[in-house]
């Protein structure tokens, strides 16, 4: 779907991209993570020629960005970012239309197409259309932000740390949201952020940057559990990184069967790291586990939560 | 149901009228109206206050003409002002222009140093007496404020907004005239109302180089000795200046309701 090959930045002497190549497939949720200065919105940024590179070439669809008109390209991508940057001036309604007027495609289906938007991001049609963004608090700003980059239907969706600047309670809201827009669409999603959890909860696959180089590329488990450098170990654990690890796999995949345990039971879709903290805050070494129906499905034990060798 | 109605309709309506007789736009108006056109009903006043005048009257031209041949000075020179001043302002505020921008500010804030009636006396021998030079000094005086406030309005526009507009697939021309403009106008307004303002006073001065306007009884009224004139000239002049300033206060303030 996009390709990067050998791309390259400098900002006067400082090189901000240095030789950096990466392919995102259809369908994939890719971050782009690294602490700041690392180069990671900058790349972002060149995918949809908000900056040029200096060197090398970045392909969309196969072919060359450059080869696009840079607003036919853009209107091919949604674009979000931290701040939203919507329009003040204009309401909701207006700034969720912006790329579907660009096309001009008829009224009745732009009308049709915020309002679908407005319900899949959780923003009620008749309530919010008429709002103007100084009237929305910071989670619904950044709805409307991705309502606004998902209106033509793109294929790829950019965004540039998109819930940076929202409390961590709408944080994960909305990054539960976005996981559940991608599996309804398969859209591919290129994100950036430099939060290592919000990157390992939403990737299928993070390319980890450094001084605009790749560290490493592939899977959450992957970069936990195979880091390629001391480097990639620092970012992504130190202390955290056996908590990270357990984020990754579920209640499920390690219940036993069988009833050996009583109280309040855990969800099997649960992530080990949450269910880690039911131990600790009950005090138990035993949990019942059920499915999303409630059907009693066995019991997880607190010894199972360590990785043995064949598990 | 429908007495409560009635009821809330005649406190409605009482509270309209209150409001709107509190408001000081109509009053000044109506007094730059009834001046203008019932200055003669006052000779008794004048002749009272002044009884050393043979004539306390300005008679040499009726005060709605002089108004009217005011308002056309002020308004032809203002619209050029307006119009090159925003157009000034934006080219220097795109990347292709801004090199120029330091150029720009500092001729325009030298053109508003020089004395409106040295640019008035420069303007004569190129233009002839009369409207002609009164309105290409003035359009060249009103300038640094639009400009000015033009700059500042489009630099106020949030830089992620101007970006999120690009990156969503608006092209230059289109965020400058969709987004940027929009934005900036309230700010540029102000530039606009301050210009505007200050070319109704300064008009009068130029009845120095032949034009009509309200300011033709101040100078005569100064070079005759006659203050009945002098008063006459400038109290209308200090009503419509007054006058519009509320007028462009109020545009201001309806422009806003979506900036809060």
């Amino acid at each position: 779907m996009i390709e990067l090959r050998q791309v390259a930045k400098a900002y006067g002497a400082r090189p901000v991209v240095d030789g950096l190549s990466l392919a995102v497939a259809p369908g994939e949720r890719l971050v782009l993570m690294g602490a700041s200065g690392s180069g990671k919105s900058t790349t972002l940024r060149m995918i949809n020629r908000l900056v040029e590179p200096d060197a090398g070439a970045i392909l969309f669809e196969g072919r060359d960005v450059r080869s696009y008109r840079a607003e036919d390209l853009r209107r091919r991508m949604g674009y979000a970012i931290q701040s939203t940057g919507l329009f003040p001036h204009w309401t909701v309604a207006r700034n969720v239309a912006t790329v579907p007027r660009l096309l001009r495609w008829p009224r009745a289906r732009i009308d049709d197409r915020v309002d679908e938007l407005l319900q899949l991001l959780g923003l009620d049609p008749p309530l919010f259309r008429d709002r103007y963004p100084h009237q929305l608090s910071g989670g619904q700003l950044q709805r409307v932000g991705v309502a606004r980059a998902l209106a033509a239907d793109p294929a790829v969706l950019l965004m540039d740390e998109p819930f940076g600047a929202l409390d961590p309670l709408t944080r994960h809201g909305l990054q539960r949201e976005l996981l559940r827009i991608h599996h309804a669409s398969g859209k591919t999603i290129v994100l950036v952020t430099h939060d290592v959890d919000e990157a390992l909860f939403l990737a299928t696959r993070v390319v980890l940057l450094d001084a605009g180089r790749v560290l490493q590329d592939g899977t959450p488990a992957q970069l936990l559990g195979a880091p390629a450098s001391a480097a990639v170990r620092a970012f992504v654990g130190g202390t955290e990184l056996g908590l990270r690890l357990l984020g990754l796999r579920t209640v499920g995949e390690r219940l036993r069967p069988g009833a050996a345990a009583s109280g309040a039971p855990l969800a099997a879709d649960l992530s080990l790291r949450a269910a880690l903290g039911v131990f600790l805050e009950r005090a138990t070494d035993r949990l019942p586990v059920v499915d999303a129906r409630g059907q009693a499905l066995g019991t997880l034990h607190l010894e199972d939560l360590f990785e043995r060798d064949g598990r | 149901m429908p007495a409560e109605r009635l009821i809330a309709g005649t406190g409605g309506t009482r509270r309209h009228a209150l409001r709107v007789l509190r408001d000081p736009l109509p009053w000044t108006l109506l007094a730059l109206l009834g001046l203008t056109f019932g200055m003669d009903r006052l000779r008794p006043l004048f002749a009272a206050a002044f009884p050393a005048l043979e004539r306390p009257l300005y008679e040499q031209d009726s005060f709605a003409a002089l108004l009217w041949s005011h308002l056309w000075i002020v308004a032809t020179s203002s619209t050029i002002a307006v119009a090159a001043g925003m157009a000034l302002g934006v080219l220097v505020t795109r990347a292709a222009g801004r090199p120029f921008r330091p150029t720009l500010e500092t001729l325009v804030a030298i053109g508003q140093t020089f004395p409106p009636v040295a640019v008035l006396a420069l303007a004569v021998p190129l233009l002839g007496f009369g409207a002609r030079p009164a309105v290409v000094a003035l359009a060249l005086y009103g300038l640094l404020p639009v400009v000015r406030a033009t700059i500042a309005g489009i630099e106020a526009v949030p830089a992620d907004v101007r970006e999120a507009a690009l990156g969503v697939g608006l092209r230059s021309v289109q965020t400058l005239w969709a987004v940027e403009l929009p934005l900036a106008l309230p700010i540029a307004l102000g530039g606009v109302r301050t210009s505007v303002i200050i070319n109704i006073g300064t008009a009068a001065i130029a009845s120095a180089v032949g034009a009509r306007t309200l300011g033709s009884p101040i100078i005569v009224g100064l070079g005759g000795f006659n203050m009945a004139y002098v008063i006459q000239g400038a109290v209308l002049v200090a009503l419509l200046a007054i006058a519009t300033d509320m007028l462009f206060a109020r545009l201001q303030r309806q422009l806003a309701r979506h900036h809060a």
